[in-house]
């Protein structure tokens, strides 16, 4: 084979070899020649001091300031660094023993020779500006200062969350962080810990062997700058979060309110809660697991979107809607009651009430008969092939007003809820060998449902909106570009009339504002419109839940809110009085005085008999 | 096929083969695992075969690279050529696929995504691209000055370049640019590669200095050129007598009626009538050599008034911002230019010998970014110094060089085309990143063969040197 252009290959091994001597050339410069890079014995001489960034502010939804920052100092110890020093007047002047000191520096030792290590945590500002003082007699410690969280108000803890050191599995998960990062735990920190968190940066500084610190190191040039988190205002009314708590104080369970119109938490009351300061600084260990340790009142459980109880009478709206949209009723059809509803072996008591009802009557007196008679026409709908495909349409219906699956909030350890499917009766009880009777009290919304307090005040939003809802989120806004998920402005319609709403509002008008027989006059207002149901929980284990749902003004509401109260009994007992001080709380501001005495009697109401109390330390 | 068999001569592989350059291969990818280690040290998962960081998983690769290898020295070395465009095509449609089915990873589909294994066609299309070069080369035996046989040759390189581009991975479509070093080779005129230093050089040029001057100079280079093709000082004198006038008239035309000074504009306008006027000589003198010099300096003055526009409208300003660092027009070291600078303050740390295996202090604080990916280098120079990093250059250079060599004594043009293609990818590999960590030019983000942590590209250089080492070893299997 003749090959004409052999000789090329000298001139490309020439040009590999010319590239190879400028690449070396430039290495010679800035590795051996310059010595702007390096400093003249080793390491030792630069001190790199971690920027850590001011976390994110939260603001409340009028500008509340609900969490600031608060400074707060480690002393930080390079093992490799430290020489000659009186170590009896350093562990006097920072009150620890010897003992301690020797353990100390162990650990950092093991840790890492070289790099630093906190040797103590957050000391106080007295002990710090003592200690600067004669830091230099201290060769290999300095002081890092770093930021805590400060809460305002005393509320709220559930939905802020908290802040911790970040441990091996996060560090693991995401490089960001390094050993003695802190890491947004549960609530708003940890949903919007990127947000919140900003960036490191690093000052460089040059320090002589005593620790002196000579100045910074190449003038700052190589210095990055801490950039500090966004801030985040929230929905939440920070008012009414601590109403709400205040009113559910002594008692369990939980309150959530949504303005409809947006989606935006107003209130989300988790009841017990604890006061979120006890989860900062050196207390803070100790105190979770105290927290932690009380499994009777569970003050870290988060009830509102980790509990799910069977909704009970407050699940009769849904099913009324869905009942009109089948059109197997209308709005005038009407149902007798004989004290409850018998078919057969089955019977479903009732209250004494009027008969028969109309859909606004029966809603407005939490009629069973009604709801029992109206579910098993949806369920024997002949539109539909089987008992199964008519109950598999009902559920396509409780799914898209948010149930039985997480609504995407952003707490992601948000409860599915529970609705069951028609397999789940055919894998029970046999394909076709189950009928409406056979799950009638899914009419009356008790037996295999389940859902949370969440849930419930996103149906109550949705039916305030006359048919649609968006996602319900705690942030309305985050750091100067003001925006927030897409997911959280888009609407989701549910195909259902807005006619139909209309009736089943009146029906929720006429239970609290209408004559006799309306079951929560109590929730009453003079001059705004509250619209509501409700609802007694049945539990296994002790005295019922009671359990109210409204939303007020009826035209234009502004607040739609789900409140539950453990072990309490009739949801027009406790829940509804509750709801009706929260709404007013919300719309006036304040509660009128012919009210008070309802206030008063919430406020001091004890359904917690016994209370193990949570040692405290500040 | 029976005809090739008859021909076949039987040989032990294994005793062929390249061992030198296996031993190269083991010794940078042992080396590249033991600098993964040092850059995403720490001190809670000492352990190297933890599985769950970075160097437990590269000794994973590692392994599999090995089998890799093994395969592709087991497989006949005549299918190489005879699939050379199936495996071409296949790995075109993968680039195609993974436009769409691809994992977006910081804005670019570049990844395919099986459960936790993740794979970059684009480093498996380079070995295809170097296949598919050589097999086409081979079939038209030296023909590169015409350019009916350049043009496909073009379509091969390019074709992966702008399904690359697509993703988008620039750093991954500058590495193609190593295939015309095989074209160089293989009789591309070096006319060609002239001409691209040129306009490297003009572009650079353009960017740092007042473009009026370039334009001046490379009319007064021109004048120089011309002189050398005429040699005759009475049209040479003419010719400078016709620019001299039409430029002086241009200019007091455009200092009284237009009221402006000098500028490049006029600068166009003087070469474009001063050329209109040549032509008249160049056609009467038959002086064609001086219409080759003057096409030339009118191309350069267009090329120079193109890269001012793309680089001030057309380009991203990130990509602006990064090219204007590299030629220090500007000083940013927290931003756009800290990868760099913490990459050349961590390789300066090192000193002579540097601070000694996992004492790189620079790393310990993640202070450059992807120090175990792009920016291995850093890990080398920091912990190794100047000793270790021209250890590792002089490794990269005598592999590049030996596979020149081996490349050399091949007897198919298929293989010969082939070795180079190798040898040239991985060179375009070394000096960008390494180039790069250093500061000499700017951020493409392309790994160091064989040391960069990371699968597919491990994976994709193997293939490709192992593909060579097999053409190699049985270069006397066949007569043909």
């Amino acid at each position: 084979m003749k090959d004409i252009y052999t000789n090329r290959k000298y001139i490309i091994i020439t040009a590999i070899i010319i590239v190879a001597l400028v690449i070396i050339v430039r290495l010679f410069i800035i590795q051996v020649v310059k010595d702007t890079y390096r400093m003249s014995a080793d390491n030792n001489v630069l001190r790199y001091v971690t920027q850590y960034p001011a976390r994110g502010l939260i603001y409340d939804r009028n500008m509340k300031i609900m969490v600031s920052n608060q400074a707060a100092y480690d002393l930080m110890v390079v093992p490799a660094q430290t020489g000659n020093m009186d170590t009896a007047l350093f562990c006097s002047e920072l009150g620890i023993s010897r003992d301690f000191f020797n353990e100390r520096i162990r650990a950092a030792r093991n840790y890492n020779r070289r790099s630093p290590s906190v040797f103590l945590k957050q000391i106080s500002a007295e002990t710090y500006a003592k200690f600067q003082e004669k830091i230099f007699m201290y060769p290999g410690f300095y002081v890092q200062p770093r930021t805590l969280r400060k809460y305002s108000r005393t509320v709220a803890a559930h939905l802020l969350g908290y802040i911790s050191e970040v441990d091996e599995t996060q560090i693991k998960k995401d490089p960001y962080y390094k050993m003695g990062d802190y890491i947004g735990k549960l609530g708003i920190e940890e949903a919007y810990e990127k947000e919140l968190r900003g960036t490191r940066g690093v000052k460089i500084f040059m320090v002589d062997v005593f620790s002196r610190v000579k100045g910074s190191y190449a003038d700052g040039a190589f210095d990055t700058l801490a950039v500090h988190g966004s801030d985040i205002i929230s929905g939440v009314d920070y008012d009414l979060q601590e109403y709400g708590e205040m009113l559910m104080r002594n008692k369990t369970g939980s309150i959530v309110a949504i303005e409809p119109a947006t989606g935006e938490i107003l209130a989300l009351v988790s009841s017990p809660s604890y006061d979120p300061s006890l989860l900062v600084g050196r207390v803070r260990s100790e105190n979770y697991s105290n927290l932690q340790s009380d499994t009777v009142l569970k003050p870290l459980f988060n009830r509102a979107f980790m509990a799910s109880y069977p909704p009970g009478s407050t699940f009769k709206p849904i099913n009324g809607l869905i009942a009109l949209q089948e059109k197997v009723i209308v709005p005038s059809t009407l149902f007798g009651c004989s004290n409850g509803y018998h078919a057969g072996p089955i019977s479903v008591g009732c209250h004494s009430h009027s008969s028969p009802l109309n859909l606004t009557g029966a809603v407005a007196n939490s009629c069973n008969s009604y709801f029992c008679q109206a579910y098993r026409r949806i369920l024997e709908n002949p539109e539909y092939g089987s008992i199964a495909e008519a109950f598999d349409k009902w559920k396509t219906y409780l799914t898209e007003f948010g149930f039985g699956k997480k609504l995407g909030s952003e707490f992601p350890n948000e409860l599915n809820g529970v609705i069951p499917s028609s397999a789940y009766f055919d894998r029970y009880y046999g394909q076709g060998r189950w009928k409406a009777l056979t799950v009638i009290s899914l009419a009356i919304g008790q037996g295999e449902i389940g859902t949370t307090p969440l849930q419930m005040a996103n149906m109550t939003a949705a039916i305030a909106n006359r048919g649609y809802y968006y996602i319900p989120h705690i942030v309305k806004s985050i750091g100067e570009e003001k925006k927030i998920e897409p997911r959280f402005t888009e609407k989701h319609v549910i195909n259902i009339d807005s006619a139909n709403f209309e009736q089943i509002i009146m029906g929720m008008d006429e239970a609290v504002n209408g004559g006799a027989g309306s079951t929560a006059r109590v929730a009453a207002l003079s001059d705004i419109i509250v619209c509501g149901k409700t609802g007694t929980a049945e539990n296994p284990f002790g005295k019922d839940h009671s359990v109210f749902i409204a939303f007020a003004p009826k035209d234009k509401p502004k607040i739609a809110i789900a409140v539950y109260v453990e072990n309490a009994g009739f949801g027009a007992t406790y829940a509804a009085p509750v709801a009706s001080l929260m709404i007013e709380k919300y719309l006036r501001g304040d509660v009128n005085l012919s009210r008070k005495w309802l206030e008063e009697r919430m406020l001091n109401l004890n359904l917690n008999d016994s209370i193990p109390k949570v040692e405290a330390q500040h | 096929m029976t005809q090739y068999r008859k021909l076949k001569r039987s040989i032990n592989i294994w005793q062929n083969i390249d061992k030198v350059t296996i031993l190269l291969f083991l010794l940078m990818v042992i080396m590249g695992w033991f600098n993964i280690y040092a850059a995403v040290y720490n001190e809670e998962h000492s352990q190297i075969l933890d599985f769950s960081q970075r160097y437990g998983k590269q000794f994973i690769w590692i392994v599999a690279s090995i089998i890799l290898a093994v395969i592709v020295v087991i497989i006949d070395s005549r299918f190489y050529l005879f699939f050379a465009y199936f495996i071409y095509a296949g790995l075109i449609l993968l680039l195609l696929l993974v436009l769409v089915l691809g994992k977006e990873i910081n804005g670019a589909r570049s990844w395919f995504e099986f459960g936790n294994i993740g794979l970059q066609p684009s480093e498996f299309a380079k070995a295809a691209t170097a296949l598919a070069l050589a097999a086409y080369l081979n079939s038209r035996k030296q023909d590169l000055t015409r350019l009916r046989t350049i043009i496909p040759a073009m379509v091969i390189i390019f074709l992966p370049v702008i399904l690359i581009a697509l993703q988008p991975d620039m750093g991954s479509t500058i590495v193609y640019l190593a295939f015309f070093i095989v074209l160089f080779r293989e009789g591309m005129s070096p006319f060609v590669f002239i001409s691209g230093l040129l306009m490297l050089i003009l572009f650079f040029l353009t960017l740092l200095v007042n473009n009026f001057y370039i334009k001046i100079g490379l009319v007064v280079a021109a004048f120089v050129f011309a002189w050398f093709t005429v040699r005759n000082p009475r049209i040479w004198l003419k010719g400078l007598a016709i620019v001299v006038v039409t430029g002086g008239l241009i200019f007091l035309a455009g200092h009284f009626i237009f009221r402006s000074g000098a500028n490049d504009r006029m600068l166009l306008i003087t070469v474009i009538l001063a050329g209109m006027l040549f032509a008249y000589y160049i056609y009467s003198k038959r002086a064609m050599a001086v219409l080759v010099v003057y096409l030339f300096l009118l191309g350069s003055i267009l090329y120079v008034n193109a890269v001012d526009f793309a680089f001030n409208h057309i380009i991203k300003p990130h990509q602006k911002e990064r090219v204007e660092i590299m030629l220090g027009l500007k000083s940013d070291p927290h931003g756009k230019g800290y990868n760099v600078n913490q990459s050349i303050i961590s390789i300066g740390s090192g000193g002579f010998s540097g601070k000694g295996y996992l004492q790189g202090t620079q790393t310990k604080y993640k202070f450059v970014p992807e120090q175990s990916t792009d920016f291995i280098f850093c890990t080398v120079g920091e912990e190794w110094g100047f000793l270790g990093s021209v250890v590792v250059i002089g490794l990269y250079v005598f592999l590049i060089i030996r596979l020149l060599i081996m490349a050399e004594r091949q007897r198919s043009l298929f293989s010969r085309a082939y070795g180079y293609g190798v040898a040239a990818v991985l060179f375009i590999h070394f000096f960008i990143n390494i180039g790069m960590a250093i500061g000499l030019i700017p951020v493409i983000g392309i790994p160091l063969p064989f040391f960069s942590y990371g699968g597919s590209s491990l994976w994709g250089f193997t293939i490709l040197l192992f593909i060579f080492l097999r053409l190699d070893a049985g270069r006397t299997e066949y007569l043909i």
